[in-house]
């Protein structure tokens, strides 16, 4: 029995005579890939803001390995395990990647709230965020001010704060998003060379990107799941290609 | 005969309705834009120049000024933003805070230039001087006048978000801006519109301001804080809300001197921080 | 490929000369000597610019490293220099337990309105520094019988430093004294600012946002640094009081609050050396002023602020910083 890496269950959210979530039940295997997919204003990106703590749910319950994080802050998540990228780039413009991995990684490790010691000393955290950021291929870039890294790579250090995090869980909102197909590649290299243990959720359009990486196909319409189920599964699904594949077939 | 009580809720009445038509253009344009305008009194102010540059230098009667006290700091303020402001929209709070307070600065300094220090009385007509003897209350009828224009000035805005197409667009930009603009409509040009609308409202509030609280070149700062309490207590974007801020921090400010005098402005502050502690949004704010 | 060396891996070896002590900042700090062999007579207004600085520099941690907009910061300082005025006539003169009295008061209410301050951000947070600020000043005014409310209070003895260095009239105890001060302060806070803490402060600044999905206790950042900024605060008012041994409600106000603000943003906020700068071109140039009524000292400096914020927006230092870029750029390519 594979034991569930994230599970909820029951989850709901509306806002007033808005549902945004309804009753959404759905269970991360450790090491599983799972896409999510739907329509735009699916609820797909309120799903993540719900599991991450972002948005308080109206009814249900987050199970996080064995833990209920339901009641947990963001933070606090994070510290459990669970970490989460950004859609629209949500960096820290001033700060160049190497401090910027630095810090995910002094607060991981605690030592964040330490002021009497130099930042050089704490080789340790220093050097662990240099190698993220070397796997990631940033490495070369890691002492530019973030605002001045080209959108691709901008788009890789997203990732690189998020692994900062050492998660068992990593959910990615559209990670290649507004990045040109040719450099998507690289992104998408880094995802598939990510461990077996680390298990992933992610947001995505392309759906041969969807075919390609996907063990496991979750369709989001309206708030609610449609349904879930191998990429053949799915691609052989007809209500599917009419509700999301066939709209992108034509257009 | 009525109780005191009922005096103070009167005049409290009254202040509210001034402070909201000084601060619902501030409440409107904040929740459009996410612009800080700290120089919003100093437009207050000016149009309470106009107004005493009319009565005392031209011999205009008080209330024929009070349409130019609302159009010159409307158009001003069109100026005032297609030059300065228009660059800072996607600024930081702090950027906006600063550029305003300067503004706000200046425009002290050049009232007192042309004007002096000095607080500047205005002849009101006959009919609104005085007070008159009412159920035991001693009722003024410059402080009706003030409740009748405030009222009417409320219905006008209410009535023209609610039932002209321009109000709906403001409504929407209020709402979303995003979506907003993604429906064709032209988020600038409302802002600019709603803008002069407001900051004229604010002149007409200074100028109906300097029979009961006085007209100095301090103006812009000292009544920038009540304004500014009205705004945050109220929520932003809210015409409703400013109202009701506005009369809640009258009443408030005029009770509290009334009843416990050492206290003095004291009593305001407390409301409003409770308020924000409990609704950080205000009263009827969205985010 | 990374370097491996005895000081650590290139990534470290960067750190570290990024948070080296340059000589400039050695020139700096000798030069705040200058005052007492070149301008002996200005020893007062040294005094009033090392205390003001101080202030400066508590503002510019929460402002230029955590983001915290405050109109309200002067509540720290006054409430601290009230406090140590007061601990003088009621117990006893000596400076050093007056500051410290001065500073834990200070402290203690920034730590109870830490709690507040980090629940919000943009205009409440704004309205809240402002108003707790205002309400403060009329709390004083209003609690005459302790603050002399708006004569001041009166009667302020201090005792000599360390029983032999009396506060003169000239001013070299008061300018030294201060010196010091902001000196140790400083070096305390430089280290702060290269620090992990002072790192996750720059996060905060950089994007609020993002700080809880990497796992951040933000709000506990914010408290403590809030804290540790209203006790400096409370420190540089404890100095006023002690220096010109009379406090007045000026301490707590708007004005005061708005003041310091102009200063570490004319000087470059988030730079450490912004406050001080800032601090000391402001108040020089306001005693050469001062001779002009209030109202035209506003307008020049309405005039300075709207200028900083439209074409210096990272001050005095910030336009320096791009002008050297800029000349080492064309050095460069010539």
């Amino acid at each position: 029995m594979i034991a569930s890496a994230l599970k909820t269950s029951g989850l709901s959210k509306s806002f007033g005579s808005l549902s945004v979530a309804r009753d959404i039940a759905l269970d991360l295997p450790v090491g599983g890939r799972y896409a999510l997919i739907g329509p735009n204003g699916a609820g797909k990106t309120t799903l993540i803001n719900l599991m991450t703590g972002m948005l308080r749910p109206d009814a249900g319950q987050i199970v996080l390995g064995g833990d209920d994080i339901t009641a947990l802050e963001p933070q606090d998540r994070v510290r459990k395990g669970l970490a989460r990228t950004f859609q629209i780039n949500t960096l820290f413009p001033g700060l160049n990647a190497l401090e910027a991995v630095t810090l995910a990684v002094a607060e991981r490790r605690g030592v964040s709230n330490q002021f009497w010691r130099n930042i050089a000393e704490y080789r340790e955290s220093i050097d662990e965020a240099y190698e993220i950021l070397a796997k990631l291929r940033l490495g070369d870039d890691c002492y530019q001010p973030t605002r001045e890294l080209p959108y691709g790579r901008q788009r890789l250090l997203e990732i690189a704060l998020a692994l900062a995090t050492k998660p068992k869980v990593l959910l990615l909102d559209e990670p290649a998003a507004g990045v040109p197909h040719e450099e998507s590649g690289e992104i998408f290299e880094v995802v598939a060379g990510l461990s077996d243990e680390l298990t992933l959720l992610f947001i995505e359009h392309d759906m041969h990107v969807v075919f390609r990486f996907a063990s496991h196909i979750i369709v989001l319409v309206g708030g609610a799941i449609y349904t879930e189920g191998t990429p053949a599964e799915i691609a052989a699904d007809p209500g599917v290609r009419e509700v999301y594949l066939g709209k992108r077939h034509h257009g | 005969m009525l109780p005191p009580v009922f005096g103070v809720l009167f005049d409290g009445l009254a202040y509210g309705m001034l402070l909201f038509l000084l601060s619902v253009g501030l409440s409107v344009t904040l929740g459009l834009m996410n612009f800080v305008n700290l120089a919003h009194c100093a437009f207050a102010m000016v149009g309470g120049y106009v107004t005493v540059l009319l009565v005392n230098h031209y011999g205009w009667p008080f209330l024929w000024t009070l349409p130019l006290a609302f159009l010159v700091p409307a158009i001003l303020s069109v100026g005032f933003e297609r030059v300065f402001y228009r660059r800072f929209y996607g600024k930081s709070d702090l950027d906006q805070v600063l550029l305003t307070i300067g503004i706000a600065f200046v425009s002290v300094a050049a009232a007192a230039w042309f004007f002096g220090t000095t607080q500047q009385p205005i002849q009101t007509p006959e009919v609104l001087r005085g007070s008159f003897h009412v159920l035991g209350l001693d009722i003024a009828p410059y402080r009706l006048f003030l409740i009748a224009v405030g009222g009417a000035i409320t219905l006008a805005l209410v009535g023209g978000l609610e039932y002209t197409r321009f109000g709906a667009q403001v409504r929407a930009a209020v709402d979303n801006q995003r979506m907003a603009s993604g429906l064709g409509i032209n988020v600038e040009r409302t802002f600019a519109i709603t803008f002069a609308v407001g900051s004229g409202l604010a002149g007409l509030g200074g100028a109906l301001a300097i029979e009961i609280v006085g007209l100095d070149p301090n103006f812009s700062f000292t009544y920038l804080i009540y304004v500014l309490i009205v705004v945050a207590v109220g929520g932003l974007g809210s015409i409703g809300g400013s109202l009701a801020a506005a009369v809640l921090i009258g009443v408030s400010d005029i009770a509290g001197k009334y009843y416990v005098p050492q206290l003095g402005a004291f009593l305001i502050y407390l409301v409003m921080l409770a308020i924000l502690m409990w609704r950080p949004s205000g009263l009827f704010g969205r985010r | 490929m990374a370097l491996v060396t005895d000081a650590g891996t290139e990534p470290v070896r960067y750190l570290k000369f990024k948070t080296r002590w340059h000589w400039a900042e050695t020139l700096f700090w000798l030069a705040t000597l200058l005052p007492f062999f070149l301008f002996p007579d200005y020893l007062q207004l040294a005094s009033q610019i090392a205390i003001t600085a101080l202030f400066a520099l508590s503002l510019d941690l929460i402002l230029g490293y955590a983001g915290i907009v405050s109109l309200g910061h002067a509540a720290f300082f006054g409430t601290a220099a009230y406090a140590a005025g007061i601990f003088s006539k009621m117990v006893w003169g000596e400076p050093f337990t007056g500051l410290i009295v001065g500073t834990a008061a200070a402290a203690l209410l920034g730590y109870a309105s830490s709690f507040i301050i980090a629940r919000f951000r943009h205009l409440a947070l704004i309205m809240i520094t402002l108003g707790m600020g205002l309400l403060l000043q009329q709390a004083a005014n209003s609690a005459g019988w302790l603050t002399g409310g708006s004569d001041g209070l009166q009667g302020i003895e201090i005792w000599p430093l360390l029983g032999h260095f009396e506060f003169d009239l000239w001013g070299y105890t008061a300018y030294a004294y201060s010196l010091i001060a902001l000196f140790i302060v400083f070096l305390g806070v430089r280290r702060l600012i290269n620090s992990p803490f002072g790192l996750a402060l720059r996060g905060i600044r950089e994007n609020a946002v993002r700080m809880p999905a990497i796992g951040a206790p933000s709000r506990k950042h914010i408290r403590s640094i809030y804290t540790l900024s209203a006790a400096i605060a409370g420190l540089a008012g404890a100095l006023l009081a002690q220096t010109t041994q009379t406090v007045a409600l000026d301490a707590l106000g708007f004005q005061r609050s708005a003041d310091v603000l102009i200063m570490v943003v004319l000087g470059g906020a988030g730079r450490l050396y912004g406050g001080l700068i800032g601090t000391i071109v402001y108040m020089i140039a306001h005693d050469q002023f001062s001779g002009i009524a209030p109202q035209y000292w506003y307008f020049w400096i309405g005039l300075l602020l709207i200028a900083v914020v439209m074409f210096l927006p990272n001050g005095i230092l910030g336009g320096l910083q791009a002008a050297t870029a800029w000349l080492q750029n064309r050095w460069s390519k010539r």
